[in-house]
């Protein structure tokens, strides 16, 4: 038998970390993610040269990940939707000098304190930047406690390899949901030593800053960070497809959404609807080729997001006029069933046949 | 003979962009004087602020993060507590430390963070142009405060370090002021006791600088330093607040 | 083969631990499952529930739209769920507080009564896995053997007491039910 250990969502998330290597935490009380944050309490001192920090804010404990990413540490914070808008002084500030940091966000309903349920109302703010400046960050959409596990470890990896925030973007439910576990081998951290401030010995001092008066060279920072994320777009977008070959109708939906989905897909399947899913996994970069290329063959998509509507944005970009696009959302910290998402699916797949 | 202007090794040959007579010049050389005696050059890590010290990190020639606004001590935390072998400041404006980031250098002093804290108190916002800080005296002129600080209005100047005396986590907190040859030879005692508490292992330690500021209290540079004397440390008197480790060996 | 059960009771009655002995039982066997509680505010005070999908393929959904059984131990959770439950589903009804029926004739009916049964034994804080006993009997996805290997490691070894007490409860759970 595997290794396999039933463990919710929380927990995986900082398993993985502390597995990857990540060796700083601070955060913030927040539901519904306070099982990572007290995870990382009990198990992050444990590990050697661990530190966890409950931190007075998400404001102090983002700002306390800038100082341990740039002493050289694998740094790590977690909060929830109101907790990540604070967060993002922060993590502008690690986009700007070129820190690694990994951000979770289990999101939950909103506006304003909204509640405490499973949503995706921050997909703007997280594959937009989210604070202030021309910046990305990594946006990793797990759909299930193994893929979190999984994606998990890739962030560290990849906030390394880029030198970027990279955030987690899960839900209330990914969070909270248990399922079979098994934990991966990290890889050995591939980072430059040179880009680590720990003193500077009897050599030359270094400085780390994101204040760039003179336009000029601001403008040349910018677009030398456009080159990364140019890169990023190239070598790191992820998504899974599911039943597309023969499909008239494809679904769009990412996290849970994208689990909810595929029980719907199976539910039409059975009754002979040829319906897939498109499922991207990295939301920034978003995979807009493969929806680009399957255009060419199937022009009806349905968006399906527990939100109002915000990937469709990215949805309609990579489409480019090709096709069309209905949409069917969830806001607020509804969780619609495999079911009730299928009667909205036969809604439009009988717009497909006729 | 001795060489009294010699620049310290610490501090970069870059002239400085502050105002004649401004406080902060004055105060860096301090403590990079501090830095070459202990010779920590090279293990000091700075968090310079947003405010008029924001390029500190072009004059002192140790290791620099710069924070954003308010958040020094929560940097320096992520730093000190992941290289707990480095000797690490936190340099912050008053609207910095005692307003944006109240909570950060509150709940840092509170977790006695093993760092050191250079708090420049000049009174005003030096940088964004003169507005009131929460240091701003009552009935001082600000940009904000057009006709003085009016307590009803606008609260009265807060005591940092008398506040965060009460803090368990704190191990050294003194007050000094630049104004005069004395009292920047105090200052300098003062930087060079924090510097050695940390190293020490003693915890929250923090230095208030009285900062003049001439360019915003529309004075010249001898009135400022007199304006320190006769007014602002009436406020703000100089001094040692907090001294847990009184009985260690004195830095000198 | 895909099945969704949702336990649901008052907060205190142990169902999360219900459901999630059960999913780990159904994961030592070498299913598939997912185990999602409901959360927050809907858990104090109130009525708490789980809902677990075991299955031999990957489980596209962990949210239920029918759930094939319910293992019910409040008045309350059967009103909520008794309508979601799919035709030819099951009920397992915690009859020692449960006084209505569902008023359906399409799913099976068990009833155990769970506090007289705990009280026989002498511990009334078993009567959640008196009812597992029944749930596993009646269900058959996992055998006697798993569940109590999944109860003994959510127990930990070194309560031996509790573990010989709640085998008892498992026990005549199980044999309540022909
Ligand atoms: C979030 C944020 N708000 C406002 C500012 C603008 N700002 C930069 S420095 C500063 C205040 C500086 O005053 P102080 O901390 O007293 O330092 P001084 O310049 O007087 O040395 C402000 C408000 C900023 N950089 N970031
Ligand atoms: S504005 Fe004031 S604090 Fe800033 S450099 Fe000038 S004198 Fe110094
Ligand atoms: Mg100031």
């Amino acid at each position: 038998m595997s290794d396999k250990i039933l463990i919710a969502g929380n927990w995986a998330i900082g398993e993985a970390a502390i597995r990857a290597g990540c060796r700083f935490y601070a955060g913030y009380p927040i539901t519904p993610q306070n099982e990572l944050t007290e995870y990382m309490a009990e198990n992050m001192r444990r590990a050697q040269g661990g530190t966890f920090i409950q931190a007075e804010s998400e404001i102090a404990a983002v700002n306390m990940v800038l100082g341990a990413s740039s002493a050289g540490a694998r740094a790590m914070t977690s909060s929830s939707s109101p907790g990540i808008s604070l967060k993002q002084e922060g993590i502008s500030a690690l986009a700007a000098d070129e820190l690694p940091a990994v951000i979770v966000n289990m999101m939950r309903g909103g506006p304003g304190l909204g509640n405490i349920l499973p949503s995706q109302g921050d997909y703007f703010q997280a594959t937009r930047g989210g604070g202030h400046g021309d910046y990305r960050t990594l946006v990793l959409a797990p759909a299930s406690v193994q893929e979190l596990a999984d994606l998990t470890m890739d962030a560290f990896d990849l906030a390394d390899k880029y030198r970027n925030p990279v955030m987690i973007l899960g839900d209330g439910m990914t969070g909270q949901m248990m399922e079979p576990v098994e934990f991966g081998k990290p890889r050995p951290r591939r980072y430059n030593e040179k880009y680590i401030l720990k003193g500077a010995g009897d050599g030359k001092s270094k400085f780390v800053r994101a204040l760039i008066l003179d336009a000029l060279r601001m403008e040349e920072h910018n677009w030398k960070l456009v080159r990364k994320y140019r890169v990023i777009e190239q070598n790191e977008v992820r998504f899974e497809t599911y039943k597309t070959g023969n499909a008239r109708l494809i679904i769009i939906a990412y996290g849970i959404a994208a689990r909810i989905a595929k029980g719907a897909i199976n539910r039409l399947r059975d009754s002979g609807m040829k319906v897939g899913l498109i499922r991207p996994i990295t939301l920034w970069p978003f995979p807009a080729q493969i929806i680009r290329d399957t255009a060419e063959r199937i022009d009806r998509f349905l968006v399906f997001e527990m939100s109002t509507g915000q990937m469709i944005d990215d949805v309609k970009l990579a489409l480019e006029g090709r096709g069309h696009v209905s949409f069917y959302g969830r806001p607020g910290g509804v969780v619609p069933t495999p079911a009730e998402l299928a009667k909205a699916i036969i809604q439009e797949y009988r717009r497909v046949l006729a | 003979m001795k060489k009294v202007f010699s620049r310290p090794r610490s501090l970069k040959s870059t002239p400085f962009h502050y105002c004649a007579g401004c406080g902060h010049s004055i105060i860096h050389r301090v403590i990079c004087e501090v830095i070459d005696e202990l010779g920590i050059r090279g293990i000091t890590i700075g968090v310079p602020p947003a405010g008029c010290a924001v390029v500190a990190y072009n004059y002192f020639d140790v290791d620099m993060l710069e924070a954003p606004h308010g958040r020094g001590c929560a940097v320096a935390t992520g730093i000190k507590r992941t290289l707990p072998d480095r000797v690490v400041f936190s340099y912050q404006g008053d609207g910095d430390l005692a307003a944006i980031g109240t909570a950060e250098t509150f709940h840092a002093a509170n977790r006695g963070e093993n760092i050191t804290v250079i708090f420049i108190n000049n009174a005003v916002y030096g940088m964004t142009g003169g507005q009131m800080a929460p240091t701003t005296l009552l009935g001082q002129a600000s940009t904000t405060s057009p006709p003085g600080r009016n307590a009803i209005l606008d609260g009265h100047p807060i005591r940092m370090s008398e506040i965060l005396s009460n803090l368990e986590g704190t191990a050294y907190i003194e007050r000094v002021a630049v104004n005069s040859a004395q009292n920047i030879l105090r200052a300098k005692k003062a930087v060079k006791k924090a510097f050695q508490c940390q190293i020490d292992g003693a915890g929250f330690n923090m230095i208030e600088v009285l900062s003049q500021c001439p360019t915003n209290w529309k004075m010249n540079a001898v009135d400022a330093c007199r304006w320190v004397d006769e007014v602002m440390s009436k406020t703000f008197p100089i001094g040692v607040i907090k001294d847990t480790v009184k009985g260690r060996k004195d830095a000198d | 083969m895909q099945i969704k059960t949702v336990f649901a009771g008052f907060g205190g009655q142990g169902v999360l631990m219900m459901g999630y002995s059960f999913a780990q039982a159904a994961m030592f066997e070498g299913f598939h499952v997912t185990y999602l509680p409901s959360y927050g505010v809907e858990v104090r005070g109130g009525t708490a529930n789980c809902t677990v999908a075991v299955s031999n393929e990957e489980i596209a959904s962990p949210v239920a739209s029918q759930p094939d059984y319910l293992v019910v131990m409040n008045n309350p959770s059967l009103l909520t769920f008794q309508t979601r439950i799919a035709p030819g589903g099951a009920f397992f009804l915690n009859s020692s507080i449960i006084t209505g029926r569902p008023k359906r004739s399409d799913v099976d009916i068990w009833e155990v009564p769970t506090a007289e049964i705990a009280a026989e034994l002498g511990n009334p804080r078993v009567q959640n896995v008196v009812m597992m006993g029944a749930y596993v009997k009646m269900t058959r996805m996992v055998s006697p053997e798993s569940y109590l290997k999944s109860l003994k490691s959510i127990l930990g070894s070194k309560k031996k007491a509790a573990m010989e007490i709640n085998r008892k409860a498992f026990e005549a759970g199980f044999n309540h039910i022909e």
